[in-house]
């Protein structure tokens, strides 16, 4: 138990630099505007006056080291400046739509697990079967499928034409907790998709190499039962893949529902994003982009805490 | 030649399919203007929103343009998106990767702390991070999004490279004084490279995906060229009235995507067919 506890110290240690170096990358974006970003937000026909400043106010004439200390030196107290265009301070149009995606992402990521992992068992039990044919079938589509384009096909067959689902927007989960499941469950299911595909995947391709090693054989001979295989050894050993998939799938989900959300007309993260980038609200593209980045690496750090509960060889060497 | 090709498809029906699709479909895409029924701007007040006629096989648009044949003009564009993003993607990762497996030491560890660091942002969001800097359009957007892929590259060439490392020819062309330029194009880079076919192969289907939603969202190509995804933009806005609009551009999204992956799968086996190996390299996932 020692030993994890450094482990996860050591963890812990890893993944300061790459926070740091996250945040680099988050700075960085600026650079990457062509021509000089005091003209760029001043307009057109600004006078030199108001660009000069523009460059002041954003601190936009010092060097770009010095910006990027004073930049990371507010983040690290919550201050992520505040939008070109609504001056409303970035931190608060964050907190105020981060909710609704990440109920979005939760859900989705559950739809994934309930439906993709049985998928998965069932085909790597039966390699070579049908089921296991039309499983994975099903899965090599779920992952070549744009799931904004199933959004909008579940918005035309269950919102516009049964009417069983709203089409468009979001409710808050503290006020209306059935609402607002019932908002998310088709965006959710549109992400799921891919996200079911890539689980039943990843699922039966571990558990067939597991199922068919050395140590399986001889638990044959032994005379134990398959299902009792199955149960107690195979999925145990299986379940260390399902967190590295769970892993991946939270940051493919975060990154697809911003595209999910613009056919839902839902106010999270995606539009926020999607619309300080088409008007170079730079403040808040930055702000979006370190808080998904954040949360990516903080789940990871989670998810190896959970290796080193699971997998007794973790922190032994 | 053309023998091995069709004994192999004969193996993989499923992958000769994909190859001839996606032939068929670069063939359509260098002959757009010859074989579209209609220029894919001209408009026909008179004519908009239509259903599939014997005129317009798949109907026309808001503005009344002809669908097939802004499906067909999306084709060049959609192809030279994805094929843009993986050329940038490979450009930026594949030197990287060899530099990071060959050198070791400190340079390998600064760089695969970068490339940790980049695979944790999620990519369509980083991409659009970067198209807005970069400035709308589909151009810039395929290079954000090749920029955002080449660590999954990076990483991979990494570990191949430390493999081929080993390998008992490099040891001897260093003993023969050979410097690390010569190294690495005649010796690691032919060794490492058949896994980084297949994951560019696969990769193009994520980075069609990625154009068709940066497009979708407006960040892509620009009224009025035609792509598939901004296709779907405006099938988006006249969902109620003509909801029909939406299925050609996804289906064709749909197949390209399925293609590449099918053929990437079918390559991974053809050049590795040794390997008991199941478990994916890391998912390439956006969407």
């Amino acid at each position: 138990m020692n030993n994890k506890g450094q482990m996860i110290g050591r963890r812990l240690l890893q993944i300061a630099p790459v926070i740091v170096l996250a945040t680099f990358v988050v700075f960085g974006l600026l650079q990457l505007v062509p021509g000089d970003i005091a003209v760029t937000l001043a307009g057109e026909n600004a006078t030199d006056a108001r660009i000069v400043q523009i460059r002041q106010t954003y601190g936009l004439d010092q060097p770009f080291l010095v910006q990027y200390g004073h930049w990371l030196w507010n983040a690290a107290h919550l201050d992520l400046s505040r939008s070109y265009l609504s001056n409303e301070p970035v931190l608060d149009q964050i907190l105020h739509r981060f909710p609704t995606t990440l109920l979005i992402v939760a859900v989705a990521l559950l739809i994934s697990l309930i439906i993709g992992v049985p998928l998965g068992i069932v085909a790597a039990t039966r390699p070579g079967s049908r089921l296991d044919t039309v499983v994975t079938s099903f899965a090599s589509l779920g992952v070549a499928l744009p799931n904004f384009w199933l959004a909008m096909i579940l918005v035309a067959t269950f919102a516009l034409t049964w009417n069983i689902f709203p089409a468009t927007g979001a409710v808050a989960f503290g006020k209306d907790p059935a609402k607002a499941l019932l908002h998310a469950a088709l965006p959710a299911f549109a992400l799921a998709a891919g996200g079911i595909a890539e689980v039943a995947r990843q699922l039966r391709s571990a558990l067939i190499e597991i199922l068919s090693s050395q140590y399986v054989r001889t638990l044959h001979a032994k005379g134990l039962s398959p299902t009792a295989i199955l149960w107690k050894h195979g999925l145990k050993n299986v379940s260390v893949t399902l967190l590295t998939v769970v892993g991946l799938l939270i940051n493919r989900l975060l990154g697809a529902t911003v595209v999910v959300e613009a056919v839902f007309a839902i106010p999270g993260m995606g539009s926020l994003i999607v619309h300080a980038a088409i008007h170079k609200d730079f403040p808040v593209v930055q702000g979006v982009v370190l808080a998904m980045v954040v949360v990516v690496i903080c789940m990871n750090l989670l998810i190896d805490m959970l290796y080193a509960i699971l997998d007794p060889r973790v922190g032994r060497t | 030649m053309m023998r091995a090709l069709l004994s192999w498809m004969r193996g993989n029906p499923a992958a000769g399919l994909s190859l001839v699709f996606l032939t068929a479909l670069f063939t359509l895409a260098l002959m757009a203007p010859v074989i579209a029924p209609y220029s894919p701007t001209a408009q026909d007040a008179n004519n908009t929103l239509s259903d599939p006629s014997l005129a317009h096989l798949l109907g026309t648009d808001d503005l009344g343009r002809d669908e097939l044949s802004r499906l067909i003009h999306g084709a060049p564009a959609t192809l030279y998106a994805s094929v843009l993003a993986v050329t940038v993607a490979s450009i930026l990762g594949i030197p990287v990767g060899l530099l990071a497996g060959f050198l070791g030491g400190w340079v390998d560890d600064a760089i695969s702390r970068v490339i940790d660091t980049l695979l944790s942002f999620p990519a369509i969001v980083l991409a659009i991070g970067v198209t807005g800097a970069l400035g709308i359009g589909l151009t810039n957007g395929m290079i954000a999004v090749g920029i955002v892929f080449s660590p999954q590259l990076a990483r991979l060439v990494r570990a191949q490279t430390l493999v081929v490392k080993q390998e008992l020819y490099v040891d001897a062309a260093r003993c023969f004084g050979a410097s690390v330029w010569r190294i690495i194009p005649r010796h690691i880079m032919p060794n490492a490279i058949q896994p980084v076919i297949v994951q560019v192969t696969l990769l193009l289907a994520v980075a069609l995906l990625a154009e068709a939603s940066l497009s979708f969202l407006g960040l892509g190509v620009q009224p009025p060229q035609p792509s598939w995804g901004a296709m779907l933009a405006r099938a988006y806005n006249y969902m109620e009235i003509a909801p029909g609009q939406m299925y050609p551009p996804g289906i064709a999204i749909l197949l390209t995507a399925l293609a590449f992956n099918t053929l990437g799968e079918a390559l991974r086996e053809a050049l590795d067919p040794t390997s008991r190996r199941r478990n994916m390299p890391s998912m390439t996932g956006i969407k």
